[in-house]
C-alpha cells in the first residue's frame, strides 16, 4: 500500500537524521573538549606549586595560589598589566573617533578624490605594517618616547594609523539609506549635524565593534610594542612580557608564572568578549559580508 | 577563442564546461595586460595634458588679472585679503611665510646634502679641554634622508598650495565681475560643518596616515636603495649612501657565492605561499562544514557550541598560542601524556617543533584551531540569509543533502564571501603571530643564509624581515623584502580582483 510505503520512506529519513545527528554531536563534542584543553590546562597549571618549570602533566601535585601571588608581588607584572590597560583604554576611546570618522566621510560623503584616497589605502594596506616601524622608531626616540616612555609612544602609534581600519564600518554605514540623510538636510541640518544627531543613533552596534576591536587590539600586540619598549621593563606591555618568561634563559623558573598571568590577562577580556560577542559577530559577519 | 553563445555551452559536459572555462581564463590574461598597458599610456597622456592645462591657466590669469591677482602671485593671500576674504588670505600668507622660513633655515641644507647622504663621517678629532682624541659625530644619513624627503614633500605641497591660492584669485575675480559676493570668513568657517565636512572629518585621521604610515613606507622604499644596515648606520660607524639596485640585484642573482640569498628568498616565499593557500582554504571550508553541522535543524544548545569555539578568538593570541607552542615541545604536555599512554619512550618523544615537516603540520593545524571560529561566525551568518524555498524546491526534485550543498550552499558562500577569501589570504601572507609564537621560525635551516642571524623551515617573509629588523639590523635587507612582500601580494590581488568578477557572472548564471 503506497501509504505504508510513505511512512517506511518517513521512518527511514527520520532515522537517518538521528543517526547523522549523533554523529554530529559527537563530533561537536569532542570538538568542544579539543578547543578548551589548553585553557583548562593552563588555569590548572597556574596552581601548581611543586615546580615553576615546564613539565609533562597537567594536574598539579600540590595546589596552592604561590604563582598568583609571586605574579602581583615579586614581578613586573603588575607594572605590564597597567600599561596595557591604560594603553587600551585611550586608544579604545581615539581609535573609534578617527575610525568612525573616516568610514562615515567615505560611506556618505562625495568629495573629489574619494576614490584615489581609498585607493591610496588599499595600496598602503598591501605593505607590511611592520616596515614602519624603524623609522617610527627613530622618531619616538627623538621625542623620548620609547623604552621606559613606550606607553605614549605606542599610543601614538596606534591611533595614527587606525584610520586605514575602516572598511567593516564603512559598510556598516553602508546599509543605513541614504533617504535619511537627505530628508534631513531638506529639512536644513548641517552635514554635522546629521551624523551626530541622525546616523550615529542608528549605529550602536557598529560603535560597540569598534569600541572592542580598538580596546582589544594593544592587549594582544607583539610586535610594535617589543620594537618601541626594547625590552625596557618599565614600558613592556603584558604580551611582550609573557613572551619574555617564556625564553630559554627564563622558562624553568618562570613556566608557572607565565600560567597564572596568562589566566590574569585572559579572564576580564574573555568576559568582556562574551558579553559584547553580539555586537562583534555583527561587525564580522556584515563587514566580510560586504567586504 | 572562440566564445560559446549558451545553448552551446549548455550542451557540454561537464568536464567541457570546466576546460572552457579555463580556456577563458587563460586566454584572458593577455588581453589584460594590454588593457593595463592602455591604461596606463591614458594615464600618462592624461596627466601630460592636465599639467600643460595648468600652466595655460596660470598663464591666462596673470594676463587676465588685475593688480590683486598679480601681487598674489609673489604675495600668497594678498589677493584673498584685499577682497575681503581675510580667513582665507591669512591662511594663505601663513604658509607661504612659514615656507620662506624653513627653507633658509633648514630646507637647504637638507636638500643639499640628499644626494650624497652625508660625506663626513664620525671622526677621531683632537679635543684641546681633555687633550685627547674624541670620536665626534658630524653627518646623520638617517636624518639627512628623512628630512630631506620631508622637505621636498614640504616643497610640493607648497607648490600645490600656491597653484591653490593662484586659482582663488582667479575665481573670486569672475565671481565679482559678475555681480555676486565672495563667501565670508563666516561662511568658510561655516562651511566646514556642511558641505566641507569631510574636510573636518579626515583632516586629523589623514594627517596620522600619512606621517605615520606613507611617510615611513616612502622612507622604507628609498632606504631599499641604500646600504643602512648594521655596520653603516649612518651615524656612529659610517654613513650610508646610495647603492642603486644592486641589493635588488642581490636579490635576484642566483650566484652560488657566500651568500645565496635569492635561493633563501625563493624558498621562504614558497613556503609563504603554500602556508597562505592551506591556512586559508582549510580554516574556509572547515569553518563553512562546522558552520553547517552546528546550524542543523535539530541540533540543540546551538549557541553553546558556537561559544565555545569563539573563546579562541576571546583569549588573546599570544597567549594561547605561546601557550600551545609550549605544550607540544618535548617536555611538555603532549608528550607528557603520550609517555604516559605508553606510545613513546623517554628516547622516542615526538619533536614536534625540531622536524621541519613535522613544524609545518602542525602550524597549519594549529591555524585550524584560530581559525575556525572567525569562519564558522561569518558562514552561519551567510547561511542564515540564504533564502529557505531554494533548499525545499531542491528536496522536492529528489535533491540529498550533498547535492543540496554543492550546487546551492557552496555558490552561494563563494560568491558572497569572494572579497573575504582574498583579505584572508593576504593576511595569512603576512601572518606574522600565528608562525613567530608559534615556532619562531624554526627549526632553523642552516642551509638559509641571510646577513648574519637566521631563517628557519617556518619562517615567512615577514618573520624574516622582523628576525633582519631586530636581530641583524640589516635594515637595507628589510627594505628589499618589505617592497617584495608588497610586490607579491599586489600581483595576487590584482590577478584575483579581475578574474572574481568574471566568474560572479558565471556564478549568478547558473
Amino acid at each position: 500500500m503506497s501509504n505504508t510505503n510513505i511512512e517506511k520512506k518517513h521512518m527511514k529519513q527520520s532515522t537517518k537524521n538521528k543517526i547523522s545527528n549523533t554523529i554530529i554531536y559527537i563530533v561537536l563534542i569532542i570538538m568542544s573538549i579539543i578547543w578548551l584543553v589548553p585553557f583548562v590546562s593552563i588555569v590548572l597549571q597556574s596552581f601548581r606549586v611543586e615546580s615553576t618549570m615546564q613539565v609533562g602533566y597537567v594536574i598539579p601535585k600540590q595546589w596552592g595560589l604561590d604563582n598568583y601571588i609571586k605574579l602581583f608581588t615579586e614581578t613586573s607584572f603588575v607594572k605590564w598589566y597597567m600599561n596595557t590597560f591604560l594603553i587600551a583604554l585611550v586608544v579604545a576611546v581615539v581609535q573609534t573617533l578617527i575610525v568612525l570618522s573616516m568610514s562615515y566621510t567615505l560611506s556618505r560623503l562625495r568629495f573629489q578624490g574619494r576614490k584615489f584616497l581609498m585607493n591610496f589605502m588599499l595600496v598602503l594596506g598591501l605593505f607590511p605594517g611592520f616596515l614602519t616601524m624603524i623609522v617610527l622608531y627613530t622618531v619616538l626616540k627623538d621625542l623620548n618616547m620609547i623604552m621606559e616612555n613606550a606607553v605614549p609612544g605606542l599610543i601614538l602609534v596606534y591611533v595614527a594609523s587606525s584610520g586605514m581600519g575602516y572598511y567593516v564600518s564603512k559598510g556598516f554605514f553602508d546599509t543605513i539609506p541614504k533617504s535619511l540623510d537627505e530628508a534631513a538636510r531638506i529639512d536644513g541640518a548641517t552635514r554635522f549635524q546629521v551624523f551626530y544627531q541622525i546616523i550615529m543613533p542608528l549605529s550602536k552596534p557598529i560603535v560597540i565593534y569598534t569600541i572592542l576591536t580598538a580596546f582589544l587590539g594593544p592587549w594582544g600586540d607583539f610586535v610594535f610594542a617589543r620594537y618601541i619598549s626594547n625590552f625596557n621593563s618599565a614600558g613592556m606591555n603584558v604580551a611582550v612580557g609573557l613572551w619574555s618568561w617564556l625564553q630559554k634563559d627564563t622558562i624553568a623558573q618562570r613556566y608557572t608564572l607565565f600560567c597564572a598571568g596568562g589566566v590574569v590577562v585572559a579572564i576580564p577580556i574573555t568576559i568582556l568578549f562574551m558579553c559584547l560577542q553580539k555586537y562583534y559577530v555583527e561587525g564580522v559577519t556584515g563587514g566580510a559580508v560586504k567586504g | 577563442m572562440k566564445r560559446l553563445d549558451d545553448l552551446e555551452y549548455l550542451r557540454l559536459s561537464k568536464s567541457q564546461k570546466f576546460l572552457y572555462k579555463l580556456k577563458i581564463f587563460f586566454s584572458s590574461i593577455p588581453i589584460w595586460f594590454g588593457g593595463l598597458g592602455k591604461k596606463i599610456v591614458n594615464l600618462f597622456k592624461n596627466g601630460v595634458a592636465a599639467v600643460k592645462g595648468e600652466f595655460v591657466d596660470i598663464y591666462l590669469t596673470f594676463k587676465n588679472g588685475d593688480f590683486k591677482t598679480r601681487l598674489s602671485f609673489l604675495i600668497m593671500g594678498f589677493g584673498s585679503l584685499a577682497r575681503g576674504q581675510i580667513l582665507r588670505g591669512l591662511l594663505f600668507l601663513l604658509f607661504e611665510v612659514v615656507f620662506i622660513f624653513y627653507m633658509i633655515s633648514a630646507g637647504w641644507y637638507w636638500l643639499g646634502k640628499l644626494q650624497t647622504l652625508g660625506t663626513k663621517g664620525p671622526q677621531e678629532v683632537y679635543n684641546e679641554k681633555l687633550d685627547q682624541y674624541v670620536m665626534t659625530y658630524y653627518d646623520n644619513s638617517f636624518k639627512i634622508l628623512l628630512y630631506g624627503i620631508l622637505t621636498i614633500i614640504f616643497i610640493i605641497a607648497f607648490i600645490y598650495t600656491w597653484r591653490l591660492n593662484v586659482k582663488q584669485n582667479k575665481i573670486s575675480q569672475e565671481i565679482l565681475a559678475s555681480g555676486k559676493p565672495l563667501k565670508s570668513s563666516k561662511d568658510d568657517l561655516r562651511s566646514l560643518v556642511d558641505n566641507q565636512f569631510h574636510k573636518t572629518l579626515l583632516a586629523l585621521p589623514l594627517t596620522g596616515i600619512i606621517v605615520f604610515t606613507a611617510l615611513p613606507i616612502l622612507f622604507m622604499i628609498l632606504i631599499a636603495f641604500t646600504n643602512f644596515d648594521a655596520n653603516h648606520n649612518g651615524y656612529s660607524n659610517a654613513l650610508f649612501t646610495w647603492q642603486g639596485m644592486k641589493n635588488f640585484n642581490q636579490l635576484i642573482t642566483w650566484t652560488s657565492g657566500s651568500s645565496n640569498f635569492s635561493a633563501t628568498f625563493g624558498e621562504i616565499l614558497t613556503w609563504t605561499l603554500i602556508w597562505a593557500f592551506f591556512a586559508t582554504f582549510t580554516n574556509y571550508f572547515l569553518g563553512i562544514f562546522v558552520a553547517l553541522m552546528i546550524n542543523k535543524k535539530g541540533i540543540k544548545f546551538k549557541k553553546v557550541w558556537r561559544t565555545i569555539l569563539v573563546m579562541t578568538i576571546a583569549i588573546p593570541q599570544f597567549i594561547s598560542l605561546l601557550y600551545v607552542s609550549k605544550m607540544f615541545s618535548s617536555n611538555g604536555i603532549v608528550n607528557g601524556w603520550l609517555m604516559d599512554l605508553g606510545l613513546v619512550g623517554l628516547d622516542t618523544r615526538i619533536q614536534f617543533w625540531d622536524n621541519p615537516l613535522l613544524a609545518r603540520i602542525m602550524v597549519i593545524v594549529i591555524n585550524i584551531w584560530i581559525g575556525i571560529p572567525y569562519l564558522m561566525l561569518i558562514a552561519t551568518g551567510i547561511l542564515m540569509n540564504i533564502p529557505q524555498d531554494l533548499y525545499e524546491s531542491a528536496k522536492i526534485d529528489g535533491a540529498n543533502a550533498v547535492q543540496q550543498f554543492q550546487k546551492i550552499t557552496l555558490p552561494y558562500m563563494l560568491f558572497i564571501t569572494g572579497p573575504y577569501l582574498l583579505t584572508s589570504f593576504i593576511g595569512n601572507i603576512n601572518n606574522f603571530n600565528v608562525i613567530f609564537l608559534l615556532t619562531g621560525g624554526g627549526p632553523t635551516n642552516q642551509a638559509f643564509t641571510t646577513s648574519g642571524g637566521s631563517a628557519g623551515y617556518t619562517d615567512l617573509l615577514i618573520t624574516w624581515l622582523f628576525k633582519i629588523t631586530t636581530v641583524d639590523s640589516n635594515y637595507k635587507l628589510a627594505a628589499v623584502i618589505g617592497i617584495a612582500v608588497f610586490a607579491v601580494s599586489a600581483i595576487i590581488s590584482l590577478i584575483v580582483y579581475n578574474v572574481l568578477p568574471s566568474m560572479r557572472n558565471e556564478e549568478e548564471f547558473q
